[in-house]
């Protein structure tokens, strides 16, 4: 019998194509027609006075070159606004090519359609753009500063939003201490190592759109250009078939080449590619992380928190596409797995003349952490108690579930977490890195090194609707198809799902096959983010393949004349609880769910008409079903489903050069029922390696005329294996009762705490306060020098 | 402004010579890929440092994207197609990544490949810093490392255990 797949470490199916070199990203999609090049601005700040792109339109292969004023229909317009919200009051989003102005450094000005990438650069440099530069304005303080981004959007305000449970001020007033926290984070961003793409083709006598794009949503890429080109969603069709990671950047969209590409694909009646390169990447696509936390916390002589008030400020950039979602999930994600009986939250998210901010792995929720977290440390150092024994005394408690946080979540739905167990997760993670006799250790430290240990706790919203759908259907060959709209880049769907569905079916796991993020194969669907795809698209196949199951063993009973309840489906056939005999194989099935006239094959002759087949008296179809093996599903949750994790690490400093090295890196992890752990935990490998980039090695270093002075890898650091340790995992398996498979995400998970632990490691060794991230070498040394004038 | 001269380019790669036009200027990645359809080989920042792009010129990893591919004519090139054997069976790095869960959205994964298939066809039994110095010039985002270590140290396992 075929044994379980749900839980198994099963190797994935999307490797053999990708090993060998025969992946499909979307520039690997053909260089015939049009490159699409794109002249960026080089100012942050600045007016167009004037763009002359005559010598430009003169060099050989050169199609087209297109400005504002010659951009057809809509789209002269602003791009989509992706998540209206009631407190962004002044949402602006940039134009496909820049209108009058440009406010960032990589904005797209001039568009340049040429026979290749080379010969586009080569027009691109004889494009002559006349600016008249403003004042840039860079950075948190510059933002709350006199002069404007937008001139119609008074203090640079995008977003003003507040949030509260109880009565904080009465609970401060009343508190025995309180104590004030100013923290930041830096920027960073997703940095996938296939950038931004798009490659359009139109076939003019199918009337047909056909876009391979790099998204996280295919779905709602495909609406985004039928509406703005004005033609119907019918003549749209967009593909993801391989994405080189996404990391949230790819969820925006549309881009202004997603755009441009598929409009010159129907002017030009020839395909366009656009393949960002990997300076646009860092100038022109999004970042993430910088904000500036102000807290202040009450509590009792136990440790336990009375009151949290935090106002923070969130640099969106220079235009707001995805709305104030990051800011919003940091404000709701903050109290983490602790008890706040009174809690407010305000955030501004200001613009300033940088690169757009939208969520990137994590969505914000690392300075969540970081404050919630820092904040206890805080409280435990000015009480003197054991930080492990405050978490534990502000803990939610297992039997606490549902538990209501008063807030309203980034899905627009209460933030009622499910189900959890922090101290246990707490309890396994101390264990692990051995925490009780961490002073020994440190005893040990060698000369020329600080050592220092840190643990930090989070909470994830996972798993938010509004929906996903899944489409299984049987061939009639035995193979089952099966696919979800949302889009895969390096998740390992294809595997996941084809674990599901094998066991909902009882089929084996090699003759599944699934499809992601394709509009031909599965229209509907919301997209890859938020922790979301194994939830939602999970839980939809699922489903789908419950439904298969059932029309499978209604027709088995009907050719068995056997009574429908009496039926299973093992090993791919449908058969008599536990008589192998009386069955018939699924693919058998799969042929007679669809009578036929005309036979194609030896095995469809029994759906023919004339094969005695079904009874004479009743219509082949009947009324209320639909021919073919095959069915829909759709999983739709009332609300997120909220995983968790513990994370310690040990680190060691260097006196002299101020470099952290982590000795060990321990993880609890929590997201409910495993599928796959062998995914489960390369999930949470690369969330910690970029969550120690972030907290270790990365930033966006704009100088104060808004460069980007960092925008290669050869300035960015982004880690080498050499910067990565090994990471240590342990699992707790709290199922989700939101839904049927008990599941909850795991994509984000792994970068979430590790600003926060490592601050707390460093702080531990250093014995001063950790306020800032990253910590770089030359920060911290700098950090050292403060600290030592003022215990002086 | 003219089109610029082109020039005949033998290129040898995966052990076939294959002909093709083109400017000076083209970079061995972008001959690959356009010009020879070979677009197992990927570009991920066009200045060297990614490592996504990396081929075998005669055995040595390589840029490709800091190569010109007139630079390379009748150079033995080996890309990522040129791995397997064959007959299809998977090289010991391609059997190792997939066994260790050494990829996940698989676009560093080819300069990987060839990074770690030149290591052990010269050394088939590393040590961890020789693991460490082979792979430290590529970039991955996804897998944090752990697993592609894991995927070379198995993939000299399976060498060695081949000659045996």
């Amino acid at each position: 019998m075929t044994p379980q797949s749900f839980g198994r470490a099963i190797r994935r199916t999307e490797d053999e194509r990708l090993v060998r070199g025969r992946g499909s990203f979307t520039d690997d999609a053909g260089s015939a027609g049009l490159s699409l090049t794109m002249v960026r601005s080089p100012y942050a700040n600045a007016r167009i006075l004037s763009i002359d792109i005559s010598e430009a339109c003169e060099v050989e292969g050169v199609r087209a070159v297109l400005t504002y004023s010659d951009l057809p229909g809509r789209l002269v317009e602003p791009l989509p606004l992706l998540i209206p919200h009631p407190s962004l009051v002044a949402p602006r989003t940039q134009y496909i090519l820049a209108k009058e102005h440009v406010r960032y450094v990589g904005e797209a000005v001039v568009a340049i359609f040429a026979t290749d990438r080379y010969v586009g650069e080569d027009a691109a440099e004889r494009v002559i753009v006349e600016y008249e530069p403003g004042e840039a304005i860079v950075g948190i303080d510059a933002a709350l500063g006199a002069n404007l981004v937008h001139d119609d959007v008074p203090g640079n305000v995008a977003a003003d939003h507040a949030e509260h449970v109880g009565d904080v001020d009465q609970a401060l007033v009343e508190a025995p201490h309180v104590l004030e926290l100013n923290l930041d984070m830096e920027r960073s961003m997703g940095s996938s190592l296939e950038g931004r793409a798009s490659h359009a083709t139109w076939d003019r006598h199918g009337r047909k759109l056909r876009i391979q794009n790099a998204t996280q949503t295919p779905t709602s890429v495909r609406f985004a250009v039928a509406n703005i080109l004005e033609i119907p969603d019918e003549q749209v069709d967009v593909f993801a078939i391989d994405v080189g990671g996404g990391f949230g950047t790819k969820v925006i969209h549309p881009w202004p080449e997603d755009i441009l590409t598929a409009w010159g694909a129907i002017e030009y009646e020839c395909p366009v590619k656009f393949t960002e390169d990997r300076v646009e990447h860092f100038i022109s696509s999004s970042h993430e992380r910088a904000q500036r936390h102000q807290i202040k916390v009450g509590f009792d002589e136990e440790g336990r928190i009375l009151g949290l008030d935090v106002d923070f400020v969130h640099d969106n950039g220079a235009y707001t596409p995805y709305g104030m979602i990051a800011p919003l999930i940091t404000a709701t994600q903050l109290p983490g797995p602790y008890k706040l009986p009174n809690y407010r939250v305000r955030f501004r998210s200001v613009y300033t003349n940088t690169v757009q901010v939208t969520p990137y792995r994590g969505a914000a929720r690392p300075h969540a952490v970081f404050s919630m977290e820092r904040t206890i440390d805080r409280i435990a150092a000015f009480l003197e108690i054991d930080r492990a024994e405050l978490r534990r005394r502000n803990f939610i408690q297992p039997d606490e579930f549902p538990y209501d946080l008063g807030m309203i979540f980034q899905d627009g739905r209460p933030a009622i977490y499910d189900s959890g167990n922090y101290p246990e997760l707490l309890e396994k993670v101390l264990a692990m890195i051995d925490w009780d006799d961490f002073s020994e250790r440190r005893s040990q430290t060698p000369p020329g090194r600080r050592r220092g240990i840190g643990v930090a706790c989070y909470v994830e919203g996972t798993g938010l609707g509004p929906y996903e759908g899944g489409h299984v259907r049987v061939e009639t060959g035995g193979k089952v198809q099966v696919s979800t709209g949302l889009a895969s880049s390096g998740q390992g769907h294809h595997t996941v799902f084809a674990q599901i569905v094998s066991d909902e079916l009882g089929v084996p796991f090699e003759d599944v096959e699934v499809v992601t993020g394709d509009t031909r194969r599965f229209q509907y669907a919301v997209g890859t983010f938020a922790s979301r795809a194994a939830v939602m698209s999970g839980n939809a196949v699922a489903e789908a393949a419950r439904l298969v199951k059932e029309k499978a063993i209604q027709i088995a009973a009907d050719a068995l004349e056997a009574n429908p309840d009496d039926l299973e489906i093992v090993d791919a056939q449908v058969q008599v609880k536990g008589t192998p005999a009386r069955g018939i194989p699924l693919a058998q099935v799969a042929v007679l769910a669809n009578p036929l006239r005309y036979s194609f094959s030896e095995a469809a002759r029994a759906a023919t008409q004339f094969a005695g087949a079904g009874d004479p008296n009743e219509p082949p179809i009947k009324p209320g079903e639909d021919p073919g093996l095959e069915a829909t599903g759709w999983y739709s949750p009332i609300r997120a489903t909220f995983a968790s994790g513990a994370h310690a690490v040990e680190v060691e400093v260097d006196t002299a050069t101020s470099e952290v090295e982590i000795l060990r890196y321990c993880v609890v992890h929590d997201c409910g029922r495993l599928i796959n752990p062998l995914i489960v935990e390369g999930q949470i490998h690369g969330g910690v390696a970029q969550g120690i980039a972030g907290a270790l090695y990365e930033k966006m270093a704009y100088d104060e005329d808004g460069n980007l002075q960092n925008a290669s890898f050869m300035d960015f650091l982004m880690p080498y294996c050499t910067e990565i340790p090994e990471v240590e995992i342990d699992h707790l398996e709290t199922p989700s009762p939101l839904n049927p498979l008990g599941i909850k995400g795991a994509g984000e998970a792994g970068v979430i705490p590790v600003s926060a632990v490592i601050a707390a490691a460093v702080e531990d060794a250093e014995g001063f306060q950790i306020n800032h991230m990253p910590l770089f070498p030359s920060e911290l040394h700098e950090m050292r020098l403060r600290n030592a004038e003022v215990s002086q | 402004m003219n089109a610029e001269q082109s020039y005949e380019i033998r290129l040898k790669v995966n052990g076939e010579t294959q002909q093709i036009t083109a400017p000076a200027r083209r970079l061995l990645s972008d001959a690959l890929r356009g010009e020879l359809g070979l677009t197992g080989t990927h570009v991920g920042c066009e200045h060297g440092v990614c490592g996504c792009c990396t081929v075998l010129v005669d055995g040595a990893p390589v840029r490709s994207c800091l190569t010109f591919a007139v630079a390379v004519q009748d150079r033995e090139i080996r890309t990522v197609e040129g791995l397997a054997a064959d007959d299809g069976e998977l090289h010991p790095v391609q059997e190792a990544f997939k066994e260790c869960h050494g990829l996940q959205c698989g676009f560093c994964t080819p300069g990987f490949l060839m990074t770690a298939c030149a290591l052990i066809e010269q050394n088939d039994d590393p040590t961890e810093e020789e693991i460490t110095e082979a792979i430290a010039g590529n970039l991955c985002r996804c897998t944090g490392y752990q697993n592609i270590r894991t995927a070379v140290r198995y993939a000299a396992e399976i060498s060695r255990s081949d000659k045996t």
